[in-house]
């Protein structure tokens, strides 16, 4: 089914049976039932040694490198090359080389892994599997971690394979790259071939296959009317594990009926950040404001608005605790560490951070008819896909365990939602429906801090949007900046015009 | 283990269930190794099954030998001491799913089975008469295995007479040759061996519930004994006042030992099972130093042993039977009732919530904004109470009446056997305390008639636990694993 010298595009949702697939193919699974054709022979992969002398090569979702290893040696590790017992180094520096000379892969044999950039780290993976000479190369998601740039080069990294004769099959979610690369498209929809399609078909079309039913691509909102500030953060500083300064000199204002957007890629400081914001990480240095951000003009200011009846907090040093109960709505940036004890209910999270509120317990006995009964409302409020409010959340999907986050996040009233990857790992038709929330959220009066590493994601929804690169915001944004600008701003690079700041 | 005076002490039934202090010794650690190993084979065995899928028949052999591999297992446990909170909690994760969700009921009754089957082996092995048959078993076979059948057959009949019911005493009560108080000994003595194992049982249950090991319900134990035997005989009261008070001084005891483990846990990030391990060696060394001490040490007597706890402050009886035969009190309902509470306290309350939340997901807890540390704080206090209450009963109760070096007897170790058994549940804690009690009643029986040592009872409980902490021992053996088709390699890490 994929052709020599051809890039096969895997589209489907997230569980859909796309990395599972692929894993099949490279050995890492068994497959129940059905064969696996290779240039027309049937073939059994035992573990993925098998694969590869087959000609098969996969670069991971997450990569398989040995950060304190040097390049030559990660490429070498698992086929290492000796002579009289020892490491044959040089042989293995020439072969890589050699490999990404021919394929104009440029990597430098003895930099450590751990120094180099994400998209580097990428291509040395691609140069692994090219050394060991395999025709069809697998790529899972292969842009989850890129810039728009690297996305780019890794773009012509492929068209450069397929010119030498490689096949390549291209496992996403992104519509827009499968358009840009794709020869052929698979969509997949939960384990089953749903339909095949060129690229000239229509991202609606395809999204439309991909879910099953048609779906808005775009995010409806009106115009925002941004009030006066909820938050103002100002020159924060603060620290990762290991003692490096992670978040350095930021100050950002987020206005009542706004999205600000934080977008970058990942790992320059946004978690710090909003960990900062939370009281879940110590700050450094710096302040942070929470205000009672009136709604801007032709908003009611009325019920929602009853959180803000404190006035400015100063949110450093405070615990997380006063933080959420002085109306502050928090989704972590990942659900299952952060965001959800998997062991509980579905009711028992939907109140995880309420559960000693007057209105579930008195005194120290919990109620579970008003926890009960406020599940079931919510479940029906958010769509939350579960047999049960009593079904332990972790046998959900991913879409509808973060529901249940954005649900109890949004179920009390806010005046500001601090919102972290709210849509990865979820389903387009959970996105559609999280998106439409936050943007309600917004309408509302409620400031929400958005941070996306899909810069997409951050494009549909925020007013405003914030470029943070190496702990430091390069610049403010209005929504409608061109890609590209922002694109830039997220890999460093600032010789642009002097950025406007709309403040 | 120090011992004094164990051996002189006035009370009959503690001086007949005192064990030498050697099998004491390996019996100890039998006990809480293999638990302890057994949850650190899990964690390199996870990453290992999730980067090879492939290989789901590996798991059995790999953790295997993982787990005959004491050493490495013990410098295991010290690194995460030193080692970030992060660390620390992932062990406390790794050692709550193990016990709460690898075990089945099947897992646990095919593991008493499997002991049974050990036990009757060594009962065989260690009977000299039996091993010299075996010299000319090709010869006669039958006549051999009939032997050794009839051998472990009247040793577990022994322990069940022991534990639950003879009948000989029954018919003795009918004819009138015995009382029916003797009837019902067996039963009267399984519940006083099981009283302060549901109290010690629960203590390392709810520890668990909160994502802490709590090794130390030993230490907490002997404070709580302290406490109680303090309060009996320092203060006089009037009845029920007294004996109230000495229980909140038993409770007292073991709450303020856990709180040290507990606080430095939560400040310093000081791993729980090192720091009540040792604190298991001071209270020992405190309460042998203690009962020789003038105000507390029985001027009347020239060996280690403190005053008698007064009347006032013992747990009643059952009225107006024979107390040297059934000797069965209140610490049975007691243990009942707090067994209730904490199944309350844990799914109905508020600090429950917060207990099961830090237990399950710190982290989880954390972004919730419940503090964890509080939280461990708390659940060490409530474990440390619960055991002191199970030393208290120790003083308390029928077993004896006054501080001895080894007044506590094993009751905190086999509280972490009793909480694996039950699997970290209310109820379940009180059923296996009650399977413990009834081998430990049942084994002083089968010391006497059938001449098998005790320590064979011991064996029992460390191979129960060897198997419940390794059920995919137990699966291997009984050939339950799944077809290996589908599984995802989580499921599998699952399954440990």
């Amino acid at each position: 089914m994929v052709e020599p010298g051809e890039i096969h595009a895997l589209l489907g949702e997230n569980g859909a049976g796309k990395s599972t697939l692929m894993n099949v193919l490279y050995g890492l699974l068994q497959p129940d039932e059905g064969e696996i054709l290779v240039d027309g022979e049937p073939k059994r992969f035992r573990g993925p040694g098998d694969a590869i002398d087959a000609g098969i090569g996969m670069v991971h979702q997450h990569f398989m490198l040995v950060p304190v290893f040097t390049v030559a040696e990660n490429i070498m590790l698992g086929a290492e090359s000796t002579r009289g017992g020892l490491l044959n180094r040089r042989s293995a520096r020439q072969r890589v080389l050699e490999v990404s000379r021919q394929y104009g892969l440029p990597v430098d044999p003895d930099a450590t892994v751990e120094d180099l950039p994400v998209g580097v780290q990428q291509r040395v993976e691609i140069v692994k599997a090219l050394v060991r000479n395999v025709d069809l190369l697998i790529l899972d998601e292969p842009t989850a971690v890129l810039t728009p740039q690297e996305t780019d080069e890794l773009l012509a990294v492929m068209r450069t394979l397929k010119a030498a004769g490689k096949s390549i099959v291209f496992i996403t979610h992104k519509l827009k790259e499968v358009k840009a690369i794709a020869d052929r498209i698979t969509v997949v929809r939960r384990g089953r071939t749903v339909g095949t399609a060129t690229p000239d078909a229509s991202e609606d079309s395809l999204a439309a296959q991909m879910v099953g039913r048609t779906v808005k691509l775009r995010v409806d909102k009106q115009e925002a009317h941004p009030g006066e500030p909820v938050l103002t953060v100002g020159g924060l500083t603060v620290l990762d594990e290991r003692g490096q300064v992670a978040v350095d000199g930021v100050d950002l204002e987020v206005r009542a009926g706004e999205v600000l957007g934080i977008a970058g890629v990942q790992g320059n400081g946004q978690t710090e950040l909003i960990e900062a914001i939370m009281g879940l990480r110590p700050v450094q240095d710096g302040q942070i404001m929470l205000h009672a951000g009136r709604a801007g003009t032709g908003r009611d200011a009325g019920g929602r608005r009853a959180a803000a009846r404190e006035g400015s907090l100063s949110l450093v040093g405070r615990r997380t605790r006063d933080i959420l109960r002085a109306g502050v709505g928090y989704v972590p940036e990942d659900r299952s560490a952060d965001g959800l004890v998997m062991e509980f209910s579905v009711a028992e999270n939907l109140v995880l951070d309420r559960y000693d509120d007057p209105q579930y317990a008195s005194g120290i006995a919990l109620s579970p008819s008003a926890i009960n009964r406020a599940a079931r409302d919510r479940i029906a409020e958010f769509d939350v896909r579960t047999s049960s409010h009593l079904a332990p959340v972790g046998t959900l999907s991913g879409g509808n365990q973060q529901k249940v986050i954005v649900a109890r996040e949004m179920s009390s009233p806010l005046r500001l939602l601090v919102a972290a990857q709210p849509t990865r790992g979820v389903d387009v038709g959970s996105t559609e429906f999280i998106h439409a929330r936050v943007v309600r959220e917004r309408d509302q009066g409620t400031g929400v801090l958005l941070v996306s590493s899909e810069l997409d994601e951050v494009v549909a929804l925020a007013d405003r949007i914030a470029v943070m690169y190496r702990g430091k915001v390069l610049a403010t944004l209005p929504a409608d900046a061109p890609r590209e600008q922002i694109g830039l701003l997220m890999a460093g690079v600032t010789d642009e015009p002097a950025p406007e700041k709309d403040t | 283990m120090t011992e004094s005076g164990g051996g002189t002490s006035p009370d009959k039934d503690l001086a007949g269930e005192t064990e030498p202090p050697g099998a004491d010794a390996s019996g100890v650690p039998a006990q809480r190794t293999p638990a302890d190993k057994a949850d650190k084979a899990d964690k390199p065995a996870e990453p290992a099954e999730s980067a090879e899928p492939t290989e789901s028949t590996e798991p059995a052999e790999t953790a295997e030998p993982a787990e005959s591999a004491g050493p490495a297992g013990a410098t295991g446990g010290a690194e995460p001491a030193g080692a970030a909170a992060e660390g620390v909690q992932g062990f406390g994760r790794t050692v709550l799913d193990s016990i709460l969700s690898a075990n089945t009921v099947t897992v646990t009754v095919l593991a008493v089975f499997i002991a049974l089957v050990v036990g009757a082996i060594l009962i065989v092995i260690s009977d000299s008469n039996l091993t010299s048959e075996y010299g000319y078993f090709f010869s006669e076979p039958g006549t051999v295995l009939g032997d050794s059948w009839s051998v472990v057959g009247g040793a577990y009949a022994n322990l069940f007479k022991g534990s639950v019911f003879d009948p000989a005493t029954l018919s003795g009560a009918i004819s009138g040759t015995n009382s029916w108080s003797q009837a019902f000994a067996p039963l009267s003595e399984t519940l006083t061996y099981t009283a302060p194992l549901v109290f010690t049982g629960l203590a390392v249950a709810l520890a668990f519930r909160g994502g802490l090991f709590n090794i130390g319900a030993q230490g907490q134990a002997i404070l709580g004994a302290i406490g109680g035997a303090l309060v009996g005989f320092e203060l006089h009261l009037p009845y029920a006042l007294h004996l109230i008070v000495a229980l909140v001084g038993a409770a007292l005891g073991g709450a303020l030992w856990a709180f040290i483990a507990g606080a430095l846990k939560a400040r310093a990030g000081a791993h729980e099972v090192i720091v009540t391990i040792m604190l298991n060696n001071v209270a020992t060394l405190f309460l042998t130093w203690l009962i020789v001490q003038k105000g507390v040490h029985d001027p009347t007597r020239s060996d280690a042993i403190s005053k008698n706890v007064d009347k006032t402050a013992r747990l009643p009886t059952i009225p107006g039977v024979d107390h040297s035969v059934v000797r069965v009190h209140l610490g049975i309902v007691l243990g009942v009732l707090v067994a209730l509470g904490v199944a309350w306290l844990l799914q109905r309350s508020t600090i429950g919530f917060r207990l099961r939340a830090v237990g399950a997901n710190p982290s989880a807890a954390r972004t919730a904004g419940m503090s964890v540390g509080g939280a461990y704080i708390l659940v060490m206090v409530l474990s440390g109470a619960l055991a002191g209450l199970g030393g208290g009963m120790q003083v308390l109760g029928t077993t004896a009446s006054s501080l001895t070096g080894q007044v506590t007897a094993n009751i905190g170790f086999d509280g972490i056997t009793v909480a694996l058994l039950g699997r970290g549940k209310p109820w379940g804690v009180v059923a296996s305390a009650l399977l413990f009690g009834a081998l430990h009643a049942g084994g002083n029986r089968m010391q006497s008639y059938s001449h098998v040592a005790i320590d064979l009872v011991v064996v029992l409980q460390a191979v129960i636990v060897i198997f419940i902490a390794a059920p995919a021992l137990v699966k291997a053996i009984f050939r339950l694993r799944a077809a290996r088709s589908g599984g995802t390699p989580t499921t599998l890490a699952k399954g440990w």
